[in-house]
């Protein structure tokens, strides 16, 4: 099995090229071009220093939401044209666990923390049971405040990891309760490498969909459709 | 014969559409996803909204277009895409999916203006047609008149201080309570008015004798409107009847706001959208007509979204013949955004070895004639 992995949900744009035992290639940068300019010609670069081509590939796997909405839609166009041309699936695999499964193994729990703005994050609570992920709360998205007290009511050991962890790093540890640790750099942010790895089993598991069926979930509405629902609600109520 | 065979991509706003051009003049297929019933429910374009919906919408447009014209990915020569100007979120579903597509097919790529791709619809629809000519841009985004020199090279020779000429008819339209799309209401409207009912102003400014103005006209509908709204609100405040009110709104758009049927002084709504179309088209008309005159040229083109106008058509025909001018434009399917038209740009970006690599970005506000 060879799976591209790729990854443009946050501020990291990351591709990797993982068989079941290997990671054959892996290239993140988190710098300051944009995703639009870096992905696919990371993806070039990472096929051809592991001399991929397409007929080698099983399937292209994405982190399909949440995230930045532009940034789900650059890896989602760029999945669905790389699909569409080679006719191969595409693995969608939820961006946070694709966060948690950078930690796998650790003890305790994990809780990786994308900033969501207006107060919101999205987030999850994750543990392994040996090398399984197991999604104890899925990923969501919150008040900051609201998943930290769920965390405080379990009474275990959490790691914070994800690109929204220098944005709410005070109040976490303001309300966290409970003894808790940081990831350290190279683990905090999106890896394809991981994402390669979970992809591996959802591949298995023949949890794949085509190129036209691949649709990011976003976890949230956008700003009109909501203020529209409010207004109606309004409406029906007076 | 085979040709250059480009599949071309765009999705600068809220039409998500592909399409398989030959040499850049024969469509051998063309296929529009409209987003028009979705943006409807907020009386205009959601950015977020057109965005999700190309997502979802590009590959099966993409493989509509490849099938209906009986190919493969590996039977094209290129992958064309619009890359600007747009909506950043809606150009970047077309330009991830082009790039990704091209590398993957190992396909040249090429970026389109999409506005050059809007004067290229000429060439879909006029074989003979071919640089140097006179282009009149109109679109909601643009208003310019051009020397389209040669194929890749426009010179500018008049351009709008303020309102584009579609932004214009779209707020007017919005404010009478036509709603979204407002240009083609609009224009359906004005056919049952009299454009001679209400002398709105026509801007001239001072030594560009080929620019534009559209605010001043704008402000004269609203202010016409605004007397109007105050004389109703005398008469309820009198317990008097006002002429007749309409129903001030044009389904739950917002932004709507409050335009009888007819007003106080028995003109009619349409009276008022014909009259204000005929200040526009007035000037756009005249204008080109005049600088065609002035550079001697004897071709004269319309292109963009606002082409599709009937008013401006008809009276681009019968000013420019009048003065001796052949005037062009494209069959309404091609006025309106569509993937053809950049297709056919992108031949002769093609033709001209202008191709992208794969860091092309989208450039919401790329200018006309600017390459990447």
């Amino acid at each position: 099995m060879k799976i591209l992995a790729i990854d443009s949900s946050g501020l990291v744009a990351s591709v990797a090229i993982v068989t079941e035992d290997t990671v054959l290639g892996s290239y993140s940068v988190n710098f300051k071009k944009t995703h639009s300019q870096t992905l696919l010609p990371m993806v070039e670069e990472v096929m051809k220093m592991t001399e991929t081509e397409a007929e080698d590939l099983d399937a292209v796997a994405v982190t399909n939401g949440p995230g930045s909405y532009t940034g789900l839609r650059i890896g989602s166009s760029t999945a669905k044209g790389l699909a569409m041309v080679w006719n191969k699936p595409v693995i969608p695999v939820p961006t946070v666990d694709a966060l948690a499964a950078n930690l796998a193994g650790r003890t305790g729990i994990i809780c990786p923390i994308m900033d969501a703005r207006r107060g919101q994050v999205y987030t999850g609570i994750y543990r392994y049971e040996g090398n399984q992920l197991v999604a104890v709360k899925p990923q969501v998205c919150m008040l900051l405040s609201d998943v930290i007290a769920e965390i405080n009511a379990m009474g275990e050991v959490v790691t914070f990891l994800g690109d929204g962890v220098p944005v709410h790093k005070d109040t976490i540890a303001e309300l966290v309760k409970v003894p808790f640790t940081w990831a350290p750099m190279h683990l905090a942010v999106q890896n394809a490498a991981a994402l390669g790895w979970l992809a591996c089993g959802y591949f298995r598991e023949g949890k794949t969909v085509t190129a036209a069926e691949l649709v990011p979930d976003y976890l949230r509405q956008s700003q009109a459709e909501r203020e529209r629902e409010e207004r109606l609600e309004n409406h029906t109520t007076e | 014969m085979k040709g250059t065979v480009i599949l071309a991509i765009e999705s600068s706003c809220d039409e998500t559409a592909a399409a398989v051009v030959r040499n850049g003049r024969e469509v051998l297929s063309n296929v529009i996803s409209s987003q028009i019933a979705l943006h409807t429910l907020y009386g205009g374009v959601v950015p977020e909204i057109a965005s999700r919906k190309h997502i979802e919408k590009i590959v099966p447009v993409v493989t509509e277009a490849l099938n209906n014209a009986k190919m493969t990915i590996d039977d094209v020569d290129a992958v064309a895409v619009t890359y600007g100007p747009g909506l950043v979120g809606c150009l970047l579903v077309g330009v991830g999916t082009a790039k990704a597509m091209a590398f993957a097919a190992k396909k040249p790529l090429i970026g389109v203006h999409h506005i050059e791709g809007h004067v290229a619809a000429n060439y879909i629809c006029h074989p003979d047609l071919e640089p140097p000519f006179l282009c009149l841009i109109v679109s909601g985004g643009h208003t310019h008149i051009a020397v389209v020199e040669d194929y890749r090279t426009y010179r500018i020779i008049g351009r709008t201080h303020d309102d584009a000429a579609g932004e214009a008819f779209d707020k007017i339209a919005r404010a009478i309570g036509l709603g979204y799309p407002g240009g083609p209401k609009l224009d359906k409207l004005a056919k049952e008015g009299n454009p001679d009912a209400i002398a709105f102003p026509r801007a001239h400014i001072e030594d560009c004798p080929y620019d534009f103005s559209f605010s001043g006209v704008k402000s004269a509908v609203l202010n016409y409107l605004n007397i109007e709204k105050m004389k109703a609100r005398d008469c309820a405040a009198k317990g008097e009847t006002y002429v007749r009110h309409g129903v001030p709104t044009g389904g739950d758009a917002e932004g709507t706001e409050f335009c009888p049927d007819v007003f106080s002084d028995g003109l009619t709504k349409a009276d008022l959208a014909a009259s204000f179309q005929e200040a526009i088209v007035d000037v756009l008309v005249t204008r080109t007509v005049a600088a065609a005159d002035a550079l001697g040229m004897d071709r004269i083109a319309i292109a963009g979204g606002v082409a599709c106008n009937s008013a401006l058509r008809a009276k681009m025909l019968t000013v420019g013949e009048a003065a001796g001018k052949k005037v062009y434009y494209p069959d309404p399917i091609f006025c309106t955004d569509n993937a053809a038209m950049i297709g056919s740009a992108a031949y002769y970006e093609y033709l001209a070895g202008h191709i992208a690599d794969l860091t092309l970005n989208a450039v919401p506000n790329l200018k006309l004639g600017e390459q990447a």
